[in-house]
């Protein structure tokens, strides 16, 4: 038994070696030239918050060796819902932020946190649900009219609950037909984190809003179908802003711009395109038209 | 100072999510604290006051699971409990109930072990005496427990207070549903994550009266029963 635990114990710790190992060096373009003659810039560490669909759907660990090799910088990511990574970022704690919910965003500018909203990039959020599809929402023209099926027929919806750039998008789609948690009871607020809540919708045979990234990474435990996609109510636009030096003191200022200057750039839009094509068959990031 | 102001001004308010969620916040924990010191209390004083065999490592076991991270817990039930799991078909996942359990795997060794050293040390004389007198295992673990009620009512405050402050397993197996299982814990949680960390903080004070609140009287109660 021991024995047995020991090897398997052994095996677990390989095999995630393996696969940290694997990943940036098949992703990342080889950069090892030039990293050698990198002067290290004064003040290193940049400080990203930002919401956890963009940390876990893997772009962040996939774009920021690349950046950080290149530069020198040092990236610290907190990942939390984008009320927090916005919150996080009025209390000093962030250099730049990178979310996903126009209507804080703005209001984050309005307040004089933010020097200016940079939208680069966006994907669509799907309509996740029962394999068998109960209410019927699969030939939606969008996003509204499905929630209106599932509405109508009171199959179970899990909803964020925790006034994330998700949940907001989910009560935008609602509009003033939003369920009331507390009299509807097929309408679940979980206040949760995006992968807690589809294990929930999984478990529970519920539909779900989610990011079509999160959702792929998780699909192979879960007990669901993607059911519509691409409506254009679903589209989930996502921001860069750099914290403003006037307002909040000991930012690394130079850090945050040189973030943007490189994600904005042709090497990390070139780089964005091209990922999940291997792994999922399509992007799970489109650029937006400058 | 802000978030003290908030938490009174949230307790005078008469909110009515506030309320429903304490109330699901008592009911779980008195249900977890309940059966915990019904299961552990005994077994903790018969582990104690008797002598037998593996009695050394049946302690060691039982002081590593005192040390059980919650968030395990909460998974072994969300194992036992999941859709496909094998109590699956009782529906049980997302409800206070399988809080309850969560919190019993957790409390139920912390009870035990307690209850286990404290006998141990400190009922000794009455054990001898007891076993003089020739009475039975049963009267003897009654005799114990009534004997040393002011040291178990520590105890049996430990697995409340363990029990109120517990979010790892509660969020897990509950799901932290609104108007449902969301408990105290679940909520400062969620409040954080939404960045609204002064409101959170608020939530903690209040959660902290409540506690001091079933502390006093608990105390109260034993104090009374003693001195009548």
């Amino acid at each position: 038994m021991k024995k047995t635990l020991a090897v398997l114990l052994a095996l677990v710790i390989l095999v995630s070696f393996a696969a940290c190992g694997e990943k940036p060096a098949v992703d990342t373009p080889a950069q090892t030239s030039a990293a050698a003659d990198v002067q290290a810039p004064e003040n290193p560490v940049i400080r990203l918050s930002t919401t956890t669909s963009v940390n876990d759907s893997g772009l962040l660990p996939y774009l920021l060796p690349v950046f950080e090799q290149e530069t020198g910088y040092k990236v610290e990511v907190q990942s939390a819902g984008t009320g927090a990574a916005i919150q996080k970022a009025e209390d000093g704690n962030a250099d730049l932020i990178l979310v996903h919910a126009k209507a804080s965003e703005e209001e984050f500018i309005e307040k004089g946190f933010g020097v200016e909203r940079l939208p680069f990039m966006y994907n669509y959020f799907v309509v996740v649900g029962p394999k068998d599809d109960p209410a019927g929402i699969k030939d939606s023209a969008d996003a509204a009219t499905a929630f209106g099926k599932i509405r109508d027929t009171q199959n179970k919806f899990v909803s964020r609950g925790d006034e994330s750039g998700t949940h907001k998008a989910e009560l935008k789609i609602w509009g003033d037909n939003a369920p009331d948690a507390a009299a509807d009871a097929w309408y679940i607020s979980a206040g949760q984190g995006m992968g807690a809540c589809l294990s929930m919708a999984s478990e529970q045979q519920a539909y779900c809003l989610t990011d079509k990234a999160t959702f792929l990474s998780m699909q192979a435990e879960l007990n669901l179908d993607i059911l519509l996609e691409q409506g254009e109510d679903m589209k989930n636009t996502y921001s860069l802003i750099a914290v403003n030096p006037e307002k909040i003191d000991g930012l690394n200022t130079a850090g945050a711009d040189a973030l943007i200057d490189w994600m904005l750039g042709e090497e990390a839009s070139a780089m964005i395109a091209e990922y999940g094509v291997a792994e999922y068959g399509a992007a799970l990031f489109y650029l937006l038209d400058k | 100072m802000d978030s003290i102001k908030q938490a009174f001004d949230l307790l005078f308010s008469l909110d009515k999510e506030l309320f429903q969620i304490l109330g699901v916040t008592l009911r779980m924990s008195f249900f977890s604290t309940s059966i915990s010191c019904l299961v552990g209390l005994p077994l903790g004083t018969l582990i104690g006051t008797r002598q037998f065999r593996g009695k050394s490592f049946l302690k060691k076991l039982i002081h590593t699971c005192m040390g059980l991270p919650p968030v395990v817990a909460g998974l072994l039930v969300y194992m036992l409990f999941t859709h496909y799991g094998p109590f699956g078909r009782l529906n049980l996942l997302f409800t206070v109930t399988a809080m309850v359990i969560a919190q019993c795997v957790l409390i139920i060794p912390l009870v035990t072990g307690l209850t286990a050293s404290f006998v141990e040390s400190e009922s000794r004389p009455i054990i001898e005496t007891a076993r003089g007198l020739g009475l039975s295992d049963a009267r003897i673990i009654l005799l114990c427990l009534s004997e040393g009620r002011a040291s178990l009512l520590s105890v049996v405050l430990n697995a409340f207070g363990r029990s109120i402050a517990e979010v790892g397993a509660v969020s897990i197996v509950g799901g932290n549903i609104q108007w449902k299982t969301r408990v105290m814990t679940t909520a400062i949680m969620l409040e954080t994550n939404k960045g609204k960390f002064s409101f959170a903080l608020a939530l903690g004070i209040v959660l902290l009266i409540l506690a001091f609140i079933v502390n006093a009287a608990a105390s109260w109660i034993v104090k009374e029963r003693a001195d009548g």
